[in-house]
């Protein structure tokens, strides 16, 4: 296994008040890991990190280390548009531009300077049928991206992230908004995904944990209490506080 | 009371108020277009106005309406944009944007009169642009600009911030971000504004008495030397509108069928603004579909 992504002593303020303690995450290629957590206790906002997506807000301020191979995506060389499409993210809500579904998935490639439109085409329907759409929206390319389910809208949030080719993946409770049979669906999509990328997902469905991810760390109140591979965890956490969670003893 | 008589009485309130306000529209646009279309004929709209005689049309009124509010919209739209984007994007969430906010709604309350003459003492007089087109295009581009800066501002912000949030983590820039994503998500609000504000165009007459003129000059409509005094295209000739033409037809018109032209000129000021409504959201549909779905 080789670690991709390597955080260490993560701090985070919100003006003055700290959301997030000190820790260390690594993540490992091609792996799935899950953050888990109750509401609050900052594992969305640690995700956000990873993009500098925090970077938006007013008044946040992040300390530590955060490394990609052994490039610091804190550096103030560090070229925001090409660090996030090295790190892609999909959002809790399925956010398609307003725009055809052909367009939504071409943009990314486009502002590259894409214009070879077999070279478009062809992303395209790579990145819709490993996103698991594709045999929904392949006649429809041309409609827009709005008019579908939430649950495909999702995916083809997710080809779109693909299309551009990062290397993780991060993604924010992307099927809470769903219903069980798109969310399965999205599930099985990226258990095929992490062939090639890598990914990161913060979710609040715990069973969706232990059925996708390969590692997950359990979260509270900022601090990271746990982290382990999945199986491990789940059966046999080193910590009360996860067993609790997990049990749902908490609090 | 239980809740659902209260429901009923609240509903039945709403109702009689919204045809309160329907029927009111209806008797006056009813009342303008019944005393008013009569009067119009394909003369009336082609020959040029009397101040004598019976018999006078609204030709170059008209166009100089049409002219003034192409002239206002090309000065007033690009800034109001770019104020717009500014304000809805860029500006820093604090007392100083907040304090160009509320002086945009200062500017857009100020009574036009004293606008009119503001720009009558600068543009006319000071600068010797005289009684012209381009000075009412500038006055009325005040009454515009907060208008459509507002509108432009809230359009953009009633996108939702998701889109932003997917355009950013694309790896786009802030810039390509609203020009790509946002821009074309918010062109029917932006679309809404325009006609809103074009409809002010139209009617106002106070600030453009000062500044446009009362006067509608002998102009070829061949002529289309712009710098040519004659030139239809001139935007230093004094332009005399339909909502001027109206207002000085009714205080001192001598002609003998002043009622008649003033009827027939505001039914047609009342088609023409419905025209443009109904052109301006066929152009903002195409636009909307252009620039969001490839086909």
């Amino acid at each position: 296994m080789t670690s991709i992504l390597k955080t260490e002593n993560v701090h985070l303020y919100y003006g003055e008040k700290e959301a997030l303690h000190g820790f260390d995450i690594e993540f490992e290629q091609n792996e799935i890991t899950a953050l888990i957590g109750p509401s609050g206790c900052g594992k969305s906002t640690f995700l956000r990190c990873l993009n500098r997506m925090n970077d938006l807000r007013n008044n946040t301020t992040v300390t530590g280390s955060f490394k990609i191979g052994d490039r610091d995506i804190y550096a103030p060389t560090t070229d925001m548009t090409e660090l996030r499409k090295e790190i892609g993210m999909v959002f809790q809500q399925p956010n398609p531009f307003p725009f055809s579904v052909y367009d939504n998935v071409a943009y990314g490639l486009r502002i590259a300077g894409v214009k070879d439109k077999k070279v478009l085409d062809e992303v395209v329907e790579k990145s819709l049928k490993q996103a698991a759409v594709w045999d929904e929206v392949k006649d429809d390319l041309n409609k827009n991206a709005l008019s579908f389910s939430g649950g495909q809208q999702q995916r083809i949030c997710i080809a779109r992230v693909l299309a551009v080719k990062p290397k993780i993946i991060l993604m924010d409770e992307p099927t809470s908004a769903l219903d069980p049979i798109s969310s399965a669906k999205i599930e099985d999509t990226l258990l095929e995904l992490k062939k090639d990328f890598t990914i990161i997902i913060v979710t609040h469905n715990m069973q969706q944990a232990s059925r996708i991810a390969d590692k997950t760390a359990f979260m509270l109140n900022g601090d990271l209490i746990e982290y382990n591979k999945t199986s491990k965890m789940f059966l046999n956490p080193d910590k009360q506080q996860t067993s609790d969670y997990l049990n749902g003893e908490f609090g | 009371m239980n809740p659902k008589v209260v429901n009923k009485i609240a509903t039945g309130v709403i109702y009689g108020l919204v045809i309160l306000v329907v029927a009111i529209l209806a008797a006056l646009i009813g009342y303008i277009l019944v005393t008013g279309v009569p009067h119009i004929s394909w003369h009336f709209l082609t020959s040029p106005a009397q101040s004598f005689l019976a018999g006078g049309g609204i030709r170059d009124q008209l166009f100089n309406s049409i002219y003034l509010l192409v002239l206002t919209l090309i000065i007033s739209f690009p800034i109001a944009l770019g104020a717009g984007i500014y304000l809805a994007e860029y500006a820093p969430k604090n007392w100083f944007t907040e304090i160009i906010k509320t002086t945009i709604e200062v500017l857009s309350s100020l009574p036009s009169v004293v606008v009119g003459l503001f720009c009558y003492l600068l543009f006319v007089v000071q600068m010797r642009m005289g009684f012209s087109i381009l000075s009412g295009a500038i006055a009325l581009t005040f009454f515009n600009l907060p208008l459509l800066t507002r509108n432009i501002e809230t359009s953009l912000e009633s996108v939702s911030s998701l889109q932003r949030e997917a355009g950013l983590s694309l790896g786009l820039s802030q810039w390509k971000t609203i020009t790509g994503i946002i821009l074309p998500a918010a062109v029917p609000g932006i679309i809404t504004g325009i006609i809103l504000s074009a409809g002010r165009v139209f009617g106002e007459a106070a600030a453009l008495i000062y500044t446009a003129g009362q006067s509608a000059p002998f102009v070829d409509y061949t002529n289309w030397n712009i710098f040519s005094d004659t030139s239809f295209l001139n935007p230093l000739r004094p332009a005399e509108t339909l909502a001027v033409h109206i207002w000085k037809v009714n205080s001192e018109g001598i002609t003998p069928d002043a009622n008649a032209i003033s009827s027939g000129s505001s039914a047609v000021l009342i088609i023409v603004i419905l025209l443009f409504n109904i052109f301006a959201h066929w152009i903002g549909n195409r636009l909307y579909k252009k620039m969001t779905s490839s086909k």
